[in-house]
């Protein structure tokens, strides 16, 4: 995980590496600064040296202007080395997600890699930074500290030493109590944040049911229970400060005793028990600093382990080492193809399947859900490899085609489709990026979408909200199919793809197809019967098995489940009445 | 300064609401009055102490080392009894820091508590307007994020600036005794550090503002490549989306590069300033007590200049706080914001009970769970109470409504439903389909015309007796954190286990529920997103059979179930609307012919209504619509 981290930090290695070069150069100026002050009050307040008083004040303001300098240089350097490490993150997360199959794809989830791209990388920006610009200091004052003070006062150490023990001991103590108690009220405030959430959706059936008081209790013990988790982690922490003070005043204490010996027997200066006074405060406080680094970076830990998933995830699909470069014909065949998915229960979604389609034929698919009929067309495009044996598309085996080749010419349009944000002109482009305007405009009148696009108040160039939020669910169908079309492919599959459309319009479509594109194998996955019935053939798929496949008059004879639906459909009227007004 | 602390920067510039402060403040003193006051007397205790130890610096030096110089035979009894008196306080100081540590805890968290019951009561409250009105997200965020700023307020910020204030105070007094002038150089230095701390806080801000609406530009891309990256694969865009994506993660590094950079660069220069200051200090401070001045000693000096040091800690201190407390703001106003929305309204005085009947055929009120129901009319004049038996009659007449008062959506809609009838709903989407059914359980009110239940116009039935003998079905199906078992009982509360297998019998829910790992026992998460679409549908129905109403508002669902479970889900729904007087949003064939009154519905007007066969001579836009000649969009 940290290799994987590291190499993100590329060109951004040496400010990296300056970053805490200067926070050293500030650090050295720090703890130098109370030595000084000591020479002022010695060899200048005490002595009656004004000239000394000047000097050494010199020296002062010229070691913070110095001081000042690493500082920000420090700063600066730490802000472009974080953020541009974490620039780099997201851009090679990004590039990675690219190279995801739909397997990779399918076993992050869309929301859960979203996260992982924004608040899990803006975590480690922040621990990162701090890192290289606080993690350095808090040892480095210590240290430093710690020498300074054996310089003026080897004996008078040993109080440090024992204060630093104590406190590491008793924060250690503190912090590892409270770490598990806080994961507690973590995982016990999402629960409320997820109770809250399920009310706010479901507030139609709160308020049908009047469950208002019932919700109500249910959240109040919830909120209870939270509370007494919280007060149980905070009480804890209560401890921090008072342990704090506690130890700083007891090295006053000690200090005055002994140090005020030393200073009548003459063996250390009144300045110098001063500065050891500064030095108590800077070298707790470094304690005080580290563990709260501690504390944020296993905080982000968590974030850098999801992040490093997402970057050390193989993509399981690679082109082959001589592509082939085109494909020739739509002609589609399985030979005895088995497939499962790789994140599923390892369970058969398709078995033994072994059939052949012939170019230009109109194919349609029917079953239940979960019956493998998404997985099936899937495999045509190679979004997935099959399991065993193998899919040949223009009689070449699609592992062996180019990838982008194979899917322009096999062009799908999904169940769950997508438009982007843009202009309906530059959603059709996604198919073709050098499509002409008539292109798009042809494409859009076989898809029949050109009537409702020209009636938009600019047309072709309509702007497209995120999600295709502005249009209806049937407008988006026919789009997404007119996206399709764009690429002129030689197999075209729909992957129920006019469920929002009405019938009428769905048949429009159809009938465009087969004026239009002759040539194309079509592959139509529907619920609906109707879509179906002029298909040259239909394939019935059932838990994963070819159920049948023959032209829809024959299964109307000799196939059960076809018989079934069709019974159900066509004339028991258990079908759509108004398909298209239930898209939205 | 912290990346929460510069978050409050990100705010544009707004006057702060002292009315929420104020408000904050007095749910704190309301509950936790004497805890609070004590917590302030304790910080002041503290703060006293800490000061006691800066200041014994000087006392050490000027009585007890000073004097002993030189002699052979030094007495360090005095110092010694001196060292515990000093002990002692600094161990008070260290009980009451701890003490009022540990109060914080209960007053922050208490109030937390209260808080969010209280939001949430109050949500619980509010007319389904607010939810339709509101993003959810938004009101997610009150949450998950406002709260949490308060929390920070009430715990940390609170005492701490009450501790910086004590601090301040006291080290300032301490300070004027010592010695005038050189209080006046340190104030001098205060200035300069506010008004760079000022001058950088105020860039770093501008940059925080551009660095956040980058951020929200790559987030957004990042969430519409992502959620449609099977597109992108199909349509081989990935370079193309790669490019996109450079350009506004460029973008955003650079603005949070400079605005990282102002907030490090915030400590080094003020701690720099510090040093100066005490430089400037110790210089004017030697020409003084050198030449004797004002009576400054060596031991004062020594302490002044620790005191200068502790006296800008706390300054710095308020003012990180200050961001915060900007921060807290801001969220406080979007949790008062809601608080303050309205509730629901009832104005209803209608009730309705559990009846029996006696003999003679008397009806009388019970507690029982009797199934049989009663409208109950308290007459105030006469003090009597009178009941009417539970129908299912539903009439609306002439019903005019808006959304929003300008816009009127449904007009001069007329529909009486006997009891017992099934009305179906058709039409195209936006034809307020929906809408209707929306305000027969009232949740939202009519404009103009009257709704009547049973004869009595709605608005004098108490709304929660309204909406119990209304049973729904929606479209989208919400399950609970819960068993299923608890699923279905959420129809009726005291259903027994028999009751809601009963149920769930009648919604052909009982087979997929059987073959679940545990049966009526699986735990359901995450809105049911273990089951299927139509499991959940089914598990929907079994909800409403549960409780039993007397009338229902079904929206059938339409999304692609596939047809053996859509089968089941039709059956449950037919048996659910056996004997109910049922309005229907459908989308089946077979729901729209089996319906005693069909009306279409077109932008937001009654235009055909009758039965299916009428409707199908009629030739109109029924006929249209069932033969699939039309375009609905």
């Amino acid at each position: 995980m940290l290799k994987t981290l590291l190499g993100e930090v590329k060109q951004y290695k040496k400010v990296t590496l300056l970053t805490p070069l200067f926070t050293m150069g500030e650090v050295v100026m720090e703890v130098l600064l109370p030595y000084i002050t000591a020479m002022i009050i010695d060899k200048g307040i005490n002595a009656g040296d004004m000239k000394a008083v000047l000097l050494y004040g010199g020296l002062m303001v010229i070691m913070a202007f110095m001081s000042l300098y690493f500082g920000t240089q420090a700063g600066r350097y730490a802000a472009k080395a974080a953020t541009g490490f974490a620039s780099n993150v997201r851009e090679d997360m990004f590039r990675k997600i690219q190279d995801y199959s739909f397997s990779n794809i399918d076993k992050f989830s869309t929301a859960g890699l979203v996260t992982r791209l924004t608040t899990d990388v803006t975590n480690l920006q922040n621990a990162f930074q701090m890192i290289i610009r606080i993690a350095v200091r808090p040892p480095l004052m210590l240290i430093f500290s710690i020498v300074m003070c054996v310089i003026i006062s080897p004996d008078l150490s040993v109080i440090f030493l024992v204060a630093v023990i104590f406190l590491a001991f008793a924060l250690y103590m503190i912090t590892s109590r409270a770490m598990p108690a806080f994961n507690k009220v973590f995982t016990r405030y999402d629960d409320v944040n997820a109770s809250v959430q399920e009310n706010v959706s479901a507030i139609r059936v709160v308020k049908a049911f009047v469950r208002e008081d019932y919700e109500n209790e249910k959240f109040k013990t919830a909120a209870g229970n939270l509370k007494s988790l919280f007060v149980r982690a905070e009480s804890l922490i209560a401890f921090n400060n008072p342990v704090m003070m506690l130890t700083v005043y007891g090295c006053i204490i000690s200090l005055s005793w002994f140090g005020a010996r030393h200073v009548v027997n003459g063996a250390m200066t009144t300045g110098n028990l001063t500065s050891m006074f500064s030095y108590v405060m800077s070298i707790l406080m470094s304690l005080m600093m580290l563990s709260m680094v501690f504390v944020m970076i296993t905080m982000s830990i968590a974030s850098a382990k999801r992040i490093s998933e997402v970057l050390n995830e193989v993509p399981d699909l690679a082109n082959p080492e001589n592509p082939v470069m085109e494909v020739e014909n739509g002609a589609i065949d399985f030979n005895h193809v088995s497939f499962s998915y790789k994140s599923g229960s390892g369970e058969s979604v398709l078995k033994d399947i072994d059939l052949h389609i012939k170019s230009g034929e109109t194919i349609g698919i029917l079953g239940p859900t979960g019956s493998g009929k998404s997985t099936f067309v899937s495999l045509i495009s190679r979004l997935y490899d099959a399991s065993e044996g193998e899919v040949k598309v223009g009689g070449v085996n699609v592992k062996d085609y180019d990838m982008a080749v194979l899917r322009d010419q096999v062009s799908v349009v999904l169940q769950k489709n997508v438009l982007f944000s843009g202009t309906i002109i530059d959603n059709l482009r996604w198919g073709n990026e050098n499509a002409t305007e008539e292109e798009c405009i042809a494409a859009c009148k076989m898809a029949c979408a050109d009537e409702f696009i020209e009636k938009m108040p600019d047309g072709y160039h309509t702007y497209i909200e995120q999600g295709g939020t502005n249009v209806s669910g049937g407008q988006r169908q026919r789009l997404c199919i007119a996206r399709a079309l764009m690429k002129k492919p030689k197999v075209l599959i729909l992957d129920d793809s006019t469920s929002a459309v009405d019938t009428a319009t769905d048949a429009a479509i159809r009938e465009a197809f087969r004026q239009t594109i002759p040539g194309t194998t079509k592959l139509i996955i529907s619920q609906r019967l109707a879509s179906l019935m002029d298909a040259d053939r239909v394939l019935v798929l059932h838990r994963g098995e070819v159920n049948g496949f023959d032209t829809p008059e024959n299964l109307l004879m000799n196939n059960e489940i076809y018989q079934e639906i069709y019974m159900t459909q066509v004339m028991g009227g258990g079908g759509d009445f108004d398909t298209a007004s239930a898209s939205a | 300064m912290s990346q929460r602390n510069m978050r409050a920067f990100m705010q544009p510039k707004r006057k702060l609401d002292k009315n929420s402060l104020k408000r904050i403040l007095g749910y704190v003193f309301r509950y936790y009055g004497w805890q609070f006051v004590l917590v302030v007397i304790l910080i002041m205790v503290t703060a006293f102490c800490t000061v006691q130890s800066t200041l014994f610096t000087r006392t050490l030096i000027d009585d007890y080392i000073t004097p002993l110089l030189g002699s052979s035979n030094p007495d360090f009894a005095p110092l010694a009894a001196r060292l515990v008196k000093l002990a002692m306080i600094l161990g008070i100081g260290v009980v009451s820091a701890y003490t009022y540590n540990r109060i914080m805890v209960t007053v922050s968290q208490g109030t937390m508590e209260r808080l969010r019951v209280e939001l949430f009561t109050h949500m619980e409250s509010l007319p389904i307007k607010y939810f339709d009105t509101h993003a959810h997200g938004n009101i997610m965020s009150v949450y998950t994020n406002d709260i949490d700023t308060l929390r920070q307020l009430i715990g940390q910020s609170i005492p701490q600036i009450v501790n910086s204030s004590v601090t301040i105070v006291v080290t300032f007094t301490s300070m004027v005794m010592l010695n005038i002038p050189l209080t006046c150089i340190s104030l001098c230095m205060i200035a300069v550090m506010l008004f760079v701390s000022g001058k950088l806080g105020g860039q770093s801000r501008n940059y925080f503002i551009q660095q956040q609406k980058s951020l929200g530009a790559v987030n957004g891309y990042i969430e519409e490549m992502l959620s449609g990256q099977k597109v992108v694969k199909v349509f081989n865009h990935e370079e193309k989306s790669i490019q996109g994506f450079e350009k506004l993660n460029g973008e955003l590094r650079e603005n949070a590069a400079n605005a990282n950079m102002y907030a490090n660069i915030m400590m080094p220069v003020m701690a720099n300033l510090g040093n100066i200051s005490y430089v400037l200090i110790a210089v004017a401070g030697g020409v003084i007590a050198l030449n004797g001045l004002f009576g400054l000693t060596l031991g004062s000096l020594v302490s002044f200049l620790s005191l200068n040091r502790s006296f800008t800690m706390p300054i710095t201190q308020i003012s990180q706080q200050f961001a915060s407390i900007v921060n807290a703001m801001a969220g406080a106003e979007r949790v008062f914001a809601m608080m303050d929305e309205p509730s629901e309204f009832d104005e209803g005085y209608v009730e309705l009970v559990n009846i029996e009947e006696d003999e003679n055929g008397e009806i009388k009120e019970t507690k029982k769970n009797t199934g049989m129901w009663a409208w109950r009319h308290p007459h105030k004049a006469e003090g009597t109470v009178t009941y009417q038996r539970l129908q299912g009659k539903v009439d609306l007449l002439d019903v005019d409504f808006s959304y929003d008062g300008r816009k009127t959506i449904l007009h001069d809609i007329d529909i009486a439903a006997k009891p017992g009838q099934k009305i179906a709903f058709v039409g195209s989407t936006g034809a307020g389909k929906t809408t209707i059914t929306n305000l027969i359980n009232r949740f939202y009110d009519i404009d103009d015309g009257k709704i009547r239940f049973d004869d009595i116009n709605i608005n004098k039935i108490k709304k929660p007796d309204l909406r119990r003998s209304l049973g729904m079905v929606l479209q989208d199906t919400h399950l609970f954190t819960g068993t299923v078992m608890d699923n279905i009982r959420y129809g009726r509360l005291d259903a027994t286990d028999e009751e809601c297998i009963a149920a769930a019998r009648l919604a052909r829910a009982d087979g997929f529920i059987r073959r679940l790992p545990e049966g009526y026992n699986t735990m359901l998460k995450g809105d049911g997103g273990n089951l299927s679409q139509g499991q959940r549908q089914l598990l929907a129905i079994a909800r409403c059979a549960v409780a039993d109403p007397p009338a229902m508002i079904l929206d059938e669902a339409t999304s692609s179930i596939d047809s053996r479970t859509e089968k089941l889900v039709q059956e449950g729904m037919d048996a659910l609307m056996k004997g109910r007087t049922t309005f229907v949003i459908a989308h089946r064939l077979s729901t729209v012919r089996n319906s005693d009154c069909i009306m279409v519905l077109e932008q937001g007007r009654i235009i055909e209504r009758g039965n299916h066969m009428d409707l199908l001579d009629k030739k109109g836009r029924y006929y249209q619509l069932y033969t699939g000649n039309a375009i609905a969009d």
